[in-house]
């Protein structure tokens, strides 16, 4: 597997050359979130605002309303938190394009509790107008941008920095309101999303060979939650759905399909695997991938649990499987 | 000797440890929060010895580990127990800047309040000795790393003291870009307001930020001129003058809160820390030559002290 390193720092000033309108606000991370040569590049365009997340907010609308549009980067937990009253009443309720780059989703930072975004799509989810995306490899890095800078109103994306696997093939981007379909089968649907895909391919590559046909699903967009491609999966699956995500059981992804499948009436079982409503700790993301149960062992075990059997698969079995480019999803889908 | 002569000599050779230990440790850790050492080194050994008034530390030398989050039913360790117990006559330490918790750990071993082998649990996995400090960190009471919020609780605490008739202070640790944050103004309005002169603020000014100098990112302009005009007593003292501290800390403020603006050098005691201008914020090494450099000047350090 391909692993790129800070592919938003070049990919940004490449795609930023030709959109005079885009501006990038920052509140004193510029260098932690990839645009410290994004400034360099394009100085006039470049406005620090300072450890000031609320007024940063307000700047940010008011350039939008003048036709503009802010890029804000700082850590996600610095959008929703702190400044959400003047996100929500300065740009989410006026509709306005403001795009809101949030790095270091869930528990992906040593930074502690102060630093982890652990509920952050529940309460965008709950913020009307709002457009939600989770980004899960370089590919979706890159190609976010443009599926963001489409939709006509505001933008929060879950996004990831510094090395990062390449899942998949750079030429299928991300679309918008679309799940990568990465493997079919109809014995149990697997919706994973952001850093939490990757061990869900290791996990699912395993099942394969002990006789488990998965249908596993990306998914990119978290809001508006209308993709046919999920609905369908969910409806094929025989045993019922599991979802992880490097969230929040409440509110996120987990929330998003139990909700789909009662306004579908489809009566399967439905297992969230997430951060059980708790608060997290400072620690390495492996470490804490393991603690919270977000780890390819964590859903081999909820597939046994949904399954009702053991299925004889150890850590040594998840260790030993290489994640290859996923397979297109073109392809899957034109089945 | 007389005591004058005595606490300050104790400072002085305090904050010089600080820094020794904290320069090793960013040595073997290939990097980290160097300038911050070099910054805060004499108001923490200040803080520890003579300004605070604690009692000993109630913890166990070494940290226990992580033991879960707070919450109905769920054990909890406070960091704030290396501040020794809670007692009426007794001062308090918030500590606000949570990045700052590298030299706040080696502060809290050269004052004999954690022992050395705690540092080796620093932003370890399952460890409480975290990289951002929260309330179960050594030192830290408050969950302080989302910046500029733990002045408001000290406030809370400093008013309710003053309700239950306590005669302590509160002390604060503060970094300078915390006052970018409106909160702290909102903070420093109620202190005022108030009259809260139970509260002692120490600040890091080494106008300096994530992105570099505070000047290039966002200018905050004088805040001893601002904090005065908010209705606190702020007065500018050079950051490495422990004796100008305890002038301030001995001064009525006159039912104001005190804000002893501590003008820093980021690169104090370490002189090669000048070639990372101009931005300080965390120290990485950009080549093995460099971090051999930066080796040297440890070995010379250590020579020193
Ligand atoms: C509310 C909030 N916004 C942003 C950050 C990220 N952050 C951590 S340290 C820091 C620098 C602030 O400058 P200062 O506190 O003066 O620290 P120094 O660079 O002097 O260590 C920032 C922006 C944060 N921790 N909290």
């Amino acid at each position: 597997m391909e692993i790129v390193s800070r592919p938003h720092v070049n990919n940004f000033i490449e795609w930023s050359k030709d959109k005079p309108e885009v501006v990038v606000l920052t509140a004193d991370l510029s260098n932690s979130c990839e645009v410290g040569r994004w400034r360099d590049t394009y100085p006039d365009r470049f406005f620090p605002m300072g450890m000031a997340e609320q007024n940063m907010m307000g700047m940010a609308a008011g350039m939008a309303k003048e036709g503009f549009t802010p890029f804000i980067h700082t850590f996600a937990v610095f959008i929703y938190r702190r400044p959400y009253d003047q996100l929500a009443m300065s740009i989410a309720y006026p509709n306005l394009k403001v795009r809101l780059m949030g790095f270091l989703p869930g528990i992906v930072t040593p930074g502690g509790v102060t630093h982890q975004a652990i509920e952050d799509v529940a309460i965008m989810r709950a913020t009307p107008n709002m457009t939600i995306f989770d980004t899960g490899d370089a590919t979706e890095v890159e190609s976010v941008l443009d599926v963001a800078q489409a939709v006509d109103g505001p933008v929060y994306v879950r996004f990831l920095r510094g090395d990062m696997p390449r899942l998949f093939p750079k030429n299928e981007p991300m679309v918008f309101n679309r799940a990568r379909v990465l493997s079919d089968g109809d014995d149990l649907t697997i919706l994973t999303s952001s850093v939490v895909t990757e061990e869900a391919l290791r996990a699912v590559s395993v099942l394969k060979t002990r006789g488990t046909s998965v249908n596993h699903l990306h998914v990119s967009t978290l809001k508006p939650f209308t993709d046919p491609t999920v609905l369908e999966a969910i409806k094929r699956s025989k045993n019922g759905v599991i979802t992880m995500e490097n969230h929040s059981i409440i509110g996120g992804l987990g929330s998003a399909v139990a909700e789909l499948m009662a306004e579908h009436a489809i009566g399967k079982p439905l297992i969230r695997l997430g951060l059980k409503d708790m608060y997290a700790h400072g620690a390495s993301k492996n470490y804490l991938m393991k603690e919270y149960g977000l780890d390819a062992i964590s859903l081999v075990k909820g597939v046994e649990e949904l399954l009702n059997k053991s299925l004889n698969i150890n850590e040594a079995d998840l260790e030993n499987v290489r994640i290859e480019d996923a397979n297109s999803s073109a392809k899957v889908e034109a089945l | 000797m007389n005591a004058e002569i005595e606490w300050t000599e104790q400072v002085k050779k305090v904050a010089a440890n600080i820094r020794l230990r904290g320069f090793r440790y960013v040595m073997q850790n290939n990097g980290g929060y160097l300038s911050q050492i070099c910054s805060s080194a004499e108001m923490l050994a200040y803080l520890y010895c003579r300004g605070m008034n604690l009692g000993p530390s109630t913890a166990p030398m070494i940290p226990e580990p992580f033991k879960g989050v707070p919450g109905e039913g769920r054990p909890y360790v406070s960091g704030a127990d290396y501040n020794g117990p809670k007692g009426p006559t007794l001062d308090r330490f918030i500590f606000s800047p949570a990045h700052y918790a590298l030299p706040l750990y080696v502060a809290l071993i050269e004052v004999g309040r954690m022992a050395p082998e705690g540092l080796a649990e620093f932003n370890q996995d399952g460890s409480t000795v975290e990289l951002i400090s929260a309330e179960h960190s050594p030192g830290a009471e408050v969950t302080s790393g989302s910046l500029a919020q733990a002045l408001s609780v000290a406030g809370g605490i400093a008013l309710a003291r003053r309700m239950k008739g306590d005669t302590g202070n509160v002390w604060v640790m503060m970094s300078d870009g915390e006052f970018q944050e409106g909160q702290t103004w909102e903070a420093v309005q109620a202190l005022a307001n108030y009259k809260l002169d139970n509260i002692k603020v120490i600040v890091d000014v080494n106008e300096q930020q994530c992105d570099g100098p505070m000047e290039s990112v966002m200018a905050i302009g004088s805040l001893e001129d601002k904090l005065n005009a908010f209705g606190a007593y702020a007065v500018d003292v050079d950051g490495h003058d422990i004796e100008a501290f305890d002038r301030l800390a001995q001064t009525d403020t006159k039912g104001k809160p005190l804000f002893i603006l501590a003008r820093t050098n980021p690169t104090k005691g370490v002189e090669i820390m000048e070639t990372k201008r101009p931005t300080l914020h965390y120290l990485r090494f950009s080549s093995a030559d460099e971090k051999a450099s930066f080796q040297k000047a440890y070995d010379a350090m250590a020579q020193e002290v």
